[in-house]
């Protein structure tokens, strides 16, 4: 057990982000609005030292007593240190397209990278926490955060309703999870996941069963799952696209590594509870999310579905419950992460002549002969969200399908294929529409050139790099890190 | 006697309450934030009578930091409202559906 001050050594990468997020406040409150380029590359620059923090954790795949911070609330492992730089990459993503989309509308406030900072900051500490105290602490300073981030756009009535629907829909969900623990605490004696793991082995009281119903039906709100999705489309249309593309990479991959974490730590000695639950809000999800996304006009708004059908191919992987399905699920994660990078970064850089946002579906029809580089981006990431190889998007549900059968789970594995190929459909339609429909005219045909629209094409080609066919000779890597991850969360000891 | 059993009750009527309270309004936005407050303050009534039933701290330690957050969640809800009524004019729960599809 580590006394107080190894703790704080632990915790690193916390307290970058806190020290920096109240100094560069303090900062924002002196200078105005004018200092919030220099304080998002301020913020960037933190993100990027914590990232520096977490690297050698995961590569050494560390785990055990000696990474447990204030006795059993918190621990650095390499499974926290995996999920914590894909959120400082997608916060990153976030902070970097910021600029040049809120410049435009003179709307550029120096709050936007405080309150991403601390987004990720609650973000770190949801992956982190290994008791419920820490994770519902971690849970809130994440939402309180997006909830703002949703209505940032004060002036715009769409953004205003945003955040509205999110804090409500967030809040209930914040409640249940909270009944949840409670019922939990009370059946358990403890709110440790150790703890809670050991005294519910054996027979699961009525009262422990409901706790952990609540616990999983809160989380599923949190990641946007079927039957808790209908937020999702509402908000990621209403928010600002910046926001957007931060709220569906970082915040997706924090709740759903919290997820894994309550589902195989503490209720771990409860799968046959749990397992029916979500391979079946898995299932609803990918045909939901796939459904759903037919007859969107607006992409952002099938963007939203298509992050519904992915939780639900995730999910596959939780629902295996084995080491194998975990791994899967984190190779899945950095694939999905990378994929939503680039289609949001798509989104933001179509302009019209006047330089306002295109986000109707038709608007991009011809793009291939307006914009040929940005509509070969589009397709590769649609061909990725497919999952049709020999895009990478194909290799993340390769992976936790092969993890399902070789848990047994054939049926379910077979159900998500067969539903697959509805998804498949919608991100054809878009294609076929940016290649082989008469150009709209709507989308301007120069792009923009300054540094915000360099920043983009470099973030663009990364991350479409990453999902392209070279994406494969990362695998091994890949594979190697969520394996220690993986083998990070379930260690017992 | 009052028992833990009459003590979990009484949360859970409240928590089904504030969850009906959040569906069946459809008149206004306040009365939802009120509604979330009845969830919250069913878990602490949860919380603390099995902090005190099993003895040990940690549920009455746990009640604290709800209050605290849930101080901070109406604040930000409550502002996120002024927002929302500055851009149109209603707090009507009918009225917020300007996006459908």
């Amino acid at each position: 057990m580590n006394d107080f001050s190894q703790s704080l050594q632990l915790i690193a990468a916390e307290e970058i982000l806190t020290v920096v997020g109240l100094v560069l406040l303090v900062v924002a409150a002196w200078a105005g609005d004018k200092a919030s380029r220099a304080i998002s590359i301020a913020a960037v620059a933190a993100l990027a030292a914590c990232a520096f923090i977490a690297a050698p954790t995961l590569c050494q795949g560390l785990v055990g007593p000696e990474r447990v911070a204030f006795f059993g609330q918190y621990s650095a492992d390499a499974f926290s240190a995996f999920a914590k730089l894909l959120i400082y990459a997608a916060g990153g993503a976030a902070l970097i397209v910021a600029p040049s989309f809120f410049g435009r509308v003179a709307a550029i406030r120096a709050e936007y990278p405080i309150l991403i900072l601390f987004a990720v900051l609650g973000m770190n500490m949801m992956v982190s926490a290994t008791d419920f105290l820490s994770l519902y602490i971690g849970l809130e300073l994440n939402s309180l955060a997006a909830y703002v981030l949703a209505a940032f756009l004060r002036t715009d009535e769409r953004s205003a309703e945003a955040g509205l629907k999110y804090f409500v829909l967030g809040a209930l969900a914040s409640g249940i999870i909270l009944f949840g623990m409670s019922l939990t605490y009370g059946f358990a004696g403890t709110t440790s996941f150790a703890g809670v793991n050991a005294a519910l082995s054996g027979d699961l009281s009525t009262g422990a069963l409901f706790g952990l119903i609540f616990v999983l039906a809160g989380l599923a709100f949190k990641i946007s799952a079927v039957p808790f999705h209908m937020w999702t489309p509402d908000v990621y249309e209403g928010a600002p696209t910046p926001v957007t593309t931060f709220f569906a990479t970082a915040p997706k991959v924090a709740a759903l590594a919290l997820t894994m974490r309550v589902a195989l730590g503490a209720f771990g000695s409860q799968v046959d509870a749990w397992q029916q639950i979500v391979i079946f809000v898995s299932l609803a999800s990918i045909i939901v999310g796939a459904l759903g996304a037919i007859g969107q006009s607006n992409i952002k708004r099938l963007l939203a579905y298509s992050s519904i059908n992915n939780i639900g191919f995730l999910l596959i992987g939780l629902a295996a419950a084995t080491p194998e399905g975990a791994a899967a699920m984190l190779v899945y994660l950095a694939i999905y992460v990378a994929m939503s990078v680039a289609g949001f970064v798509v989104v933001l850089m179509l302009r019209d002549a006047e330089g306002n946002p295109v986000e109707a579906i038709a608007d991009m029809a011809g793009l291939s002969r307006t914009r040929p580089a940005l509509a070969w981006a589009l397709a590769a990431v649609m061909f990725s969200l497919a999952g049709i190889p020999p895009l990478f998007g194909f290799w993340g549900k390769f992976v936790v399908f092969q993890a399902a059968v070789n848990a047994d789970l054939i049926a379910l594995a077979a159900i998500g294929i067969a539903a697959s190929v509805i998804g498949a459909f919608y991100y054809l339609k878009v294609v076929k529409i940016a290649f082989f429909d008469e150009p709209a005219g709507v989308v301007s045909e120069s792009g923009e050139s300054g540094v915000d629209a360099a920043a983009h094409k470099v973030l663009l080609l990364v991350s479409c790099l990453f999902i392209s066919p070279l994406g494969y000779l990362l695998t091994p890597w890949l594979g190697d890190l969520a394996q220690k991850a993986a083998a990070a969360l379930l260690f017992v000891g | 006697m009052i028992g833990i059993e009459h003590y979990v009750v009484v949360s859970s009527i409240l928590f089904v309450l504030g969850v009906l309270g959040i569906f069946l309004n459809r008149k206004n936005v306040i009365v939802i934030l009120m509604a979330i407050e009845l969830i919250l303050l069913a878990v602490n009534i949860n919380l603390v009578a099995f902090s005190a039933f099993l003895g040990d701290l940690t549920g009455q330690i746990f009640a604290m930091f709800v209050l605290t957050v849930a101080a901070g969640e109406a604040a930000i809800g409550l502002a996120i409202l002024v927002i929302y009524f500055r851009g149109r004019g209603t707090i009507a729960v009918d009225d917020i559906h300007r996006m459908r599809g």
